[in-house]
This record gives C-alpha cells, structure tokens and sequence, in this order.
C-alpha cells in the first residue's frame, strides 16, 4: 500500500464540489495549489506536526524539494540539506562519521536521518527543537554546517533565476504556486521544506508487510531475531517509529571533546551525555553509527551493548544488570538473527523513491 | 418614499445581534522613545569607554532587547492592554528605527504608567512560525542582530557585547546573550529570565486623543546590566549564554535597566 495518496487536481476538486452541492457560489481559485492527501501508514501512531496548520500540496512539497537540495541556502551556495542527508543512505551522510560543512569545517555530530519526521516530538541528536518548522534554522545557521543566515537565503531566493545556475530555478514563481502570491518569507520557506520533509516516510520494509500480517514476510531467523529485539532493545527502539524518543546514555565513552548532548540544552545533571535513540527504521543504510558515528557496522554496535559499555552516573538502567555487570547479555549468535532482523527494516522503496530524489540542483560529497 | 429609502439603508446596515447605540471608542496613539543609557549620559557604541561596579573598563558595541506585552496603566487604576499580535518590539542600539514604538489604537484617556516583560512570553516562544513574522522572524544573523538561537528554538532576551582590557577571554570581548522561557513544559524546564517592568511616569500623564500623541521617553541603562543585585565582573564571566545561574544572575540585572525619562505632548494629525 503507498504510504502517498496524491489526488490530482481534477480529482480533487470533484470531491470539493460534492461537498458543496448545496452553494452555488464555491468556485475553485484557478492558480491553488493541488491539496495532497497525506496518508499515516496503517500501523503507525498519529503524527506531532499539525498538518492543519501546513496542508501538504503538490507545489508546496515540489518547492520544499528544490529548497532541500539547493546549495543556495549555504553560505558557499554548495552545501544543501542533501548534501550531508543523502537518500541513497536514508537521507544521512554515508560513510562520514562527522559530516563536513562548508569550507569543509567538521561538525561534531553524525548526520541523523531525515525520515518519519512528522512523528518527532524533538529534533536533533540534542532534541533542542520541538516544532519541524523551525529544524532548517539549525543547520542553516550553524557555522560548519551551511554557515549562511536565514535572511540572507531569502534574498538569494528572491534573486532568482538565476542564469548561470545549472538549473536556473525561478522561486518567486515556485513560492506563487505553492502559496499563491510570489512573496519569500520566512515561514513559506520553513513550511515549503517541512511539507517535502513530510513526504519522506518509510513505512514499507519488510517487518511493515510482517507487521501487516504476512507472516511470511520475515525468516525463521529474522523472526527469532525480532524475539530477542524485543527483549533487549525495544525499551528504548520501541513502537513501529523503532524509537520512544527519549533521550538515553548508552554507555559510549566520551571522546576527547566530551559531547554533553542533551545536558547542553537542558542543563539537567540527569541529561549529561544523553543523546536521542534514533530510529532504527532503514539502519542497514545509515552507518556509520552513534552520535559521534563511531561505529561501521551493526556487528561493532552489538558488540559494543554486549562488551564496551561505559558505566558513566548517567549510564541508561537498561544497561545495568542485577549483578551490577553493564551491558547486554547476548550471544554470537543471538547477534546475528538481531542484526538479520535489523535488516528487515530497510525500505528500498524509500531510498529509490524519484519523488524523493535531487531534481538536478544539489551536490553530493 | 425617501423616508422609507432612508429606513432601509439602516435596516441594511443592521448586520448582527447587538442592540443598543453603536460602540465607538475614540482610538489615539502613542509614541515610546527606548532611550539607551549609560549611567547619567546617552550610550555611544564603541567609541566611549565606561566602566562597571568592579572597576573593569568597557566599551559596548551591542546592546539590543526585547520587550513586549504592552499594558497601559489609566488613572484611576484601570488598564489597557495591547492587542498581544501587535506588542513584540526588538530594539536594537545600532538601528536607531527599532527605537521607536508606535502603539496604534489606544483608547483616549490619561495613561500614568507602562508595564511590559524583557523577552518573548512563553506562549509565543513555542508558537507556530506563522506567528513569528515582525520583530520575532527568527530569520536574523545571529553575528549581526540576531536574537533567535537555532540550536534550542527559542529567542535571545537581551544581548550585550563589548570589550575591555579586563576580559578573560581570549579576544578581549565579552558577550552576554540572556534568553530561556521556562521550557516548553514540566519536563523540559529551563531557567526564565523573562522580567517584568513596571515604569510609572513619576506623577505625569500621557495623554490620548485625537489630536495629541504623547512620546514617552523610557530609557535602559545598560550599566545596570552589570551592576545589579549580581554584578557581572568581565574578567570573571566573559561569556553568559547558556549558564542557568550566571544567566538569571544578569536577568536579575537587567530587570530593573528601565526608567522613565519624560512625556512630550504632541500635537500630531492621526
């Protein structure tokens, strides 16, 4: 089933006039925007961001699209948002442990994926945004991501086109389409990119057909796999997101310019060295792995719940047993049919979606 | 027959429930001049050394706040509150503009007081971005005038730089950017350094009518931003930004930065 139900436009004015047979007056605008119909995919709970407020239309997440692969909105006009969330690696930077930004300056954290977004009650590693509308201020104007201010990638934007781009993108006329009038604001801008943002769910691995109830969508090992995943692991990678949202120390031990994480915005003791548990949704795509990415492969994850856990004050209760060991009580083999499961949750429909992908303007390092 | 034309032209304008005469309230304005100050004499950015309670030199090269949710006090102990979409003002030393506030439709009547908060209420810190636009479009520079931090959504109070041969730092500068709201809910509290302002103007009246604009000078010392009840010594705290403790210790400052400088009555056509 698609998780996108996209009505054309003919289609979706039939259904408006039905609801108004009674009013003779309803005349459609003839410059509005297509409504696209958003559908939640069956097995996943209600969505945070209020699309009541951002009604996704076909212009609206065509503009997002453009804005989300445009280098404009760095200072270097080089890096976009798709330059460091790639979608062939579900929307992070593969193979980067830290992703490089403009003038190729260094972040200090691991790209996270940009999926399912529209169920995030907070944002970032640090969970230091809570409204999707306000997520692009962040990178945009962090120094060695895109080191560019919001106002001055409007007025780019109002500039355009511009001919010696290789594609020369008109976006006054996309934010007309999108919004009706060809005025760049602020909040257009912002909500033009949290509608493509929307789009990006995946939401059709193979555990989605298991969870749907085709029990032969899973092997016998990737369902004993999935056993011990909820055993061991779905205290905090919990519910059809793969993630309670909570922000957890792990046990990684801190590198030489310790990373606070969520200490940072909250300054609660009990915060220090938490991150956010991400998703695990498409995690056979996103190495490197951890905040930090410290991590290749899923094999040194496990390896490092079983053995290298870090027993900070902050240390997550789950890690800590009854003997007062740390870590997880796993074997070789239970490893394996976890990460055979974890392999289930890839969504080749995700990463290969054309509605997704770079319409020609970005640039991928 | 034009008795009865006249008769249906008010019938027509007869449009809702109520009853009685119609409710007009004369609306006026008013004028707030944000003077920023030095001690007893007006701030020069850059080029005039001060100094604070510890005897450390300063030069300032920004100094900009915001304040907003505007209550008129009236004589006779009523109020008058601005409608909350029109009362965010960013005020910004070096853009002389941000220093002038026009407060539209204000009932007619004699105002002997203003109170208003340094910052951006809770509500509107958490709010949509579709009610961001003005003084609270988050789209600034932060290197410039910016009062909008990205890495925890929320807005940037008050921002104080400057530099002295006193400071730790390593560029001789300090940079004091106070903001926090109290978080967006019981488990997410920050400190709040939201600070309420109650400036009486000392036994005058502003006066609104029709005709006349009253311009009320208010002015914010910004040696009272580190020489409050927690002195802020720049050797010391070059940088406060983040810090619960040392950041409410400047908030405790700055709440009391404001006076009433002088009401001017003008003449002035809608």
């Amino acid at each position: 089933m698609p998780a996108l139900v996209l009505l054309t436009g003919a289609a979706w004015l039939t259904v408006l006039v039905g609801a108004c047979k009674s009013e003779d007056s309803v005349e459609p605008e003839d410059n509005a925007p297509t409504l696209l119909v958003w559908k939640k995919p069956a097995n996943f709970p209600d969505p945070v961001y209020d699309l009541s407020k951002n009604p996704l239309t076909v212009e609206g997440v065509e503009l997002g699209k453009f804005l989300f692969y445009d280098g404009m909105l760095s200072r270097t006009n080089v890096i976009g948002c798709g330059t460091c969330h790639q979608q062939q690696s579900a929307f992070t930077h593969h193979g980067h442990e830290l992703s490089h930004g403009v003038d190729d300056q260094l972040g200090k954290r691991n790209t996270p994926s940009i999926q399912n977004m529209a169920w995030n009650p907070l944002f970032f590693w640090d969970g230091g945004v809570r409204d999707m509308d306000f997520v692009p201020f962040n990178p945009i104007e962090n120094p060695v991501e895109m080191g560019e201010t919001v106002n001055h990638v409007l007025e780019k934007l109002r500039l355009t086109p511009d001919k010696s781009a290789k594609i020369p993108v008109d976006y006054p006329n996309m934010f007309k389409a999108a919004f009706g009038t060809p005025e760049i604001t602020t909040e257009r801008m912002m909500k033009a990119l949290s509608q493509f943002m929307t789009t990006l769910v995946s939401a059709e691995s193979r555990y989605d057909k298991f969870a749907m109830g085709d029990v032969t969508a899973l092997s016998v090992e990737e369902k004993e796999g999935l056993i011990l995943f909820r055993k061991n692991c779905s205290s905090c990678h919990e519910g059809e997101l793969f993630t309670n949202f909570s922000f957890r120390n792990n046990g990684l031990a801190p590198l030489k310019n310790e990373d606070l994480g969520r200490f940072d915005v909250t300054r609660r003791e009990s915060d220090r060295n938490t991150f956010k548990v991400p998703s695990l949704r498409n995690v056979s795509f996103t190495a490197p792995y951890m905040h930090d990415g410290r991590y290749k492969t899923l094999g040194e994850v496990l390896e490092h719940y079983t053995d290298k856990v870090t027993n900070l004050p902050t240390l997550d209760s789950a890690f800590i047993q009854k003997s007062g060991k740390t870590g997880l009580n796993l074997t070789d083999i239970e490893k394996e049919s976890i990460i055979a499961f974890l392999r289930t949750l890839s969504d080749d429909n995700f990463i290969k979606n054309n509605a997704f992908s770079d319409p020609g303007i970005g640039n991928a390092f | 027959m034009l008795f009865i034309g006249a008769c249906l032209i008010v019938a027509c304008q007869y449009s809702g429930p109520e009853v009685g005469p119609p409710l007009i309230i004369p609306e006026g304005r008013m004028v707030l001049k944000f003077d920023n100050i030095a001690g007893n004499e007006d701030l020069v950015l850059d080029n005039k050394t001060y100094s604070n309670s510890f005897g450390e030199d300063l030069t300032i090269s920004k100094f900009n706040y915001f304040v907003s949710n505007f209550k008129l006090l009236e004589e006779g102990g009523d109020s008058y509150t601005i409608p909350q979409d029109s009362s965010y003002f960013r005020i910004v030393e070096a853009d002389p503009k941000t220093q002038t506030v026009i407060l539209n439709g204000i009932p007619q009547g004699k105002y002997t007081g203003i109170e208003y908060i340094i910052g951006v209420d809770s509500l509107r810190s958490v709010s949509g971005i579709e009610k961001r636009g003005g003084a609270l479009d988050p789209s600034g520079d932060m290197a410039g005038d910016g009062m909008y931090w990205a890495w925890t959504s929320g807005y940037i109070f008050v921002k104080l730089e400057g530099t002295s041969s006193k400071s730790s730092s390593s560029n001789g500068k300090f940079y004091y950017h106070i903001g926090f709201y109290g978080g967006f809910d019981s488990e997410n509290k920050t400190v709040n350094n939201i600070k309420n302002v109650k400036i009486n103007f000392a036994g005058e009246k502003a006066v609104v009518t029709g005709d006349s604009v009253p311009e009320v000078r208010l002015t914010a010392d910004v040696l009272k931003v580190f020489n409050g009840p927690d002195p802020v010594s720049v050797e010391k705290n070059p940088g406060i930004m983040f810090d619960f403790t040392l950041s409410s210790g400047v908030a405790n400052n700055y709440k009391s930065m404001f006076g009433f400088g002088e009401i001017k009555q003008n003449s002035l056509a809608k």
